[in-house]
C-alpha cells in the first residue's frame, strides 16, 4: 500500500467518507495554502469500508461545526512533536444560522435580504436535515 | 393569561389553553354577536395582501367592521405602493404605525413570521405559500369543538390531496396535540402525505395513522370526515386521472352508512369533490364552518387587540 511521511505538527482530519475528502480539502481552501498538505482518498477503513484522509502540516483552525455538518464521522487529531496531543470530534449544532441557506425555493429567507433563517436540528436518523424557522422545510447540508 | 400583542403565524404557537381562549370568545360570539358590535372602536386592522385573496381578506374585514372597528390596506402588490425589493422587515416597521392589528398574505412561505420580528403590532398570518393558513385551522378547530364539544378523542379522516394541501398538513399538525386523535388519510398513492410530516407526527406525538387509497373502506367509521380537491394537474398522468377523480367525490350515497354525528367539513371552495345532493344532509358543515371563520377571527383580533371583551347586555 502506498504510504505517506506522518506529519510533525499540524492536524489529522481522519475518517472522512469516501469522496468527501476533495471537498472538504476545497472547503478548506488547502489548494491555495503553501505548508504540505496530503489528501488521501479510498484509504481502507475497518469502520466505514474506504476513507478519506487529510494531512495538513500546520495548526490551522478547522470549524468544527463546519465539518460535522458535511460528515458527522469526522475525527480531527492535532499533532506536536509527531504525536497526538489532542482527538477531536466533530460538532452536529442543535442550532445553526448563517452557515448554509434554506434550500426551498419558496423560502423568504431566498428573496428577502433581512431574513437569515434559524435551523434547527431535526433529526439524524442516519442523515442530518435541519429545520427552517420560516418555512418549516428540511435543509440537509450538502457541499 | 393575555393574548394582547401576540402574534399569530402558526396554530402551535398558541398553547392549547390559549386556543381555548380564542374558541370562548368565539363561542360567546357566535350566541349574541351584536353584544360584541363596538369593542375594536378606534382601532384600525392592516390588511396587507401581497398576492389576492379575496375571500381571506374579505372574511378578515367583515370579522373587524363587526367589531366596530376599521380597516385599510391593499390586496394586491403588484398594484399598490409597496416597493419592490424593500424587505418585509422595513415596510412593517413603516405600516406598523398605520394601524393596530395587521394580517398578512404574501406568497413566499415564511413571509409573516419575519415580519412578525419586526413588527410593532401583532401580525397575523392570512396565508404564505403553501406554508401555513393559521386562521383556517382556528376555523376548523372551532367547528369541531362546537359540534363534538370536544377536540379530544376525534377520529378524522382527510381526503383528496394530502401532499400538497396545506389546510390539511396544519389541521393534522394542530390536531395531533389533543388527546386521543387518530387519523384516517386517504388519498392516491402519489398524492399522500409527505413523509416527513409523518415522521414528525409519529416522533412527536405518538398518533395513530391509517393510510388508504378507499374512501368508502373508512367512511363508517369516523367523526370527521375533512374533503379536499383534487386537482387534475397534481396527477401524473391522464389515466390516473380518470381511474381515480370519482373515487374521491363524496355523494350522498357513500354517505349513507356513515355516523349519524359525523361531521363532513371541507375548507371551501369546492369544485366537485362534494356533490351537490350532500349538502342538505345533516352531517355536512362546510357553510357553517365558513361561517365560524368569521366568529374566530373576530375573537383572534380582539384578543391580540387586548380590547375589553367581557361586556354583558344590561
Ligand atoms: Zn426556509
Amino acid at each position: 500500500m502506498l504510504t505517506v511521511n506522518s506529519i510533525n505538527c499540524g492536524i489529522v482530519i481522519d475518517h472522512i467518507t469516501a469522496g468527501n475528502g476533495i471537498k472538504i480539502f476545497e472547503k478548506l481552501k488547502l489548494d491555495e495554502v503553501i505548508f504540505p498538505v496530503v489528501l488521501l482518498i479510498n484509504v481502507p477503513s475497518n469502520k466505514l469500508g474506504r476513507k478519506d484522509i487529510i494531512k495538513i502540516e500546520n495548526k490551522i483552525d478547522v470549524d468544527l461545526t463546519m465539518l460535522g455538518l458535511i460528515d458527522p464521522d469526522i475525527t480531527v487529531n492535532i499533532i506536536e512533536d509527531d504525536k497526538i496531543v489532542n482527538k477531536m470530534n466533530t460538532i452536529i449544532p442543535k442550532e445553526v444560522q448563517g452557515l448554509f441557506k434554506c434550500k426551498n425555493p419558496r423560502c423568504v429567507s431566498n428573496s428577502d435580504d433581512y431574513a437569515t433563517p434559524k435551523f434547527r436540528l431535526a433529526h439524524s436518523n442516519g442523515k442530518i436535515f435541519y429545520r427552517c424557522g420560516y418555512c418549516e422545510e428540511l435543509t440537509s447540508y450538502t457541499i | 393569561m393575555s393574548l394582547k400583542g401576540k402574534h399569530m403565524i402558526d396554530p402551535n404557537d398558541f398553547s392549547l389553553s390559549e386556543l381555548d381562549e380564542v374558541f370562548d370568545l368565539a363561542d360567546r360570539m357566535v350566541d349574541d354577536r351584536d353584544l360584541y358590535g363596538s369593542i375594536c372602536n378606534g382601532r384600525i386592522l392592516g390588511t396587507l395582501f401581497y398576492e389576492p385573496s379575496t375571500r381571506t381578506r374579505l372574511s378578515f374585514e367583515s370579522a373587524m367592521l363587526r367589531m366596530g372597528g376599521k380597516v385599510l390596506g391593499f390586496s394586491d402588490a403588484a398594484t399598490s405602493s409597496v416597493s419592490k425589493g424593500e424587505s418585509i422587515a422595513d415596510t412593517i416597521r413603516v405600516l406598523s404605525s398605520y394601524a393596530d392589528v395587521v394580517v398578512m398574505r404574501h406568497p413566499k412561505e415564511g413571509a409573516p413570521r419575519l415580519a412578525s420580528e419586526y413588527s410593532f403590532i401583532p401580525v397575523i398570518n392570512g396565508g404564505d405559500g403553501g406554508h401555513q393558513h393559521p386562521t383556517q385551522t382556528l376555523t376548523d378547530l372551532l367547528t369541531i369543538r362546537r359540534y363534538k364539544g370536544t377536540l379530544e378523542n376525534q377520529t378524522i379522516a382527510f381526503c383528496g390531496d394530502l401532499k400538497f394541501g396545506r389546510t390539511v398538513h396544519s389541521l393534522i399538525s394542530a390536531m395531533s396535540y389533543y388527546k386521543g386523535s387518530k387519523f384516517v388519510l386517504i388519498s392516491p398513492a402519489e398524492l399522500r402525505l409527505p413523509e416527513h410530516l409523518k415522521y414528525g407526527l409519529l416522533e412527536k406525538h405518538n398518533v395513530d395513522i391509517y393510510e388508504t387509497e378507499n374512501l368508502e373502506e373508512v367512511i363508517n367509521q369516523v367523526d370527521v370526515l375533512y374533503m379536499t380537491r383534487i386537482q387534475k394537474e397534481r396527477f401524473f398522468n391522464e389515466a390516473d386521472y380518470m381511474r381515480l377523480k370519482d373515487s374521491y367525490i363524496l355523494s350522498k350515497s357513500k354517505l349513507k352508512d356513515s355516523r349519524e354525528d359525523m361531521l363532513v367539513m371541507h375548507p371551501l371552495p369546492r369544485v366537485n369533490e362534494i356533490s351537490y345532493d350532500v349538502d342538505d344532509d345533516k352531517r355536512a358543515v362546510y357553510f357553517k364552518q365558513a361561517e365560524f371563520g368569521i366568529y374566530v377571527r373576530m375573537a383572534l383580533i380582539a384578543l391580540l387587540l387586548g380590547v375589553n371583551v367581557n361586556v354583558n347586555r344590561k
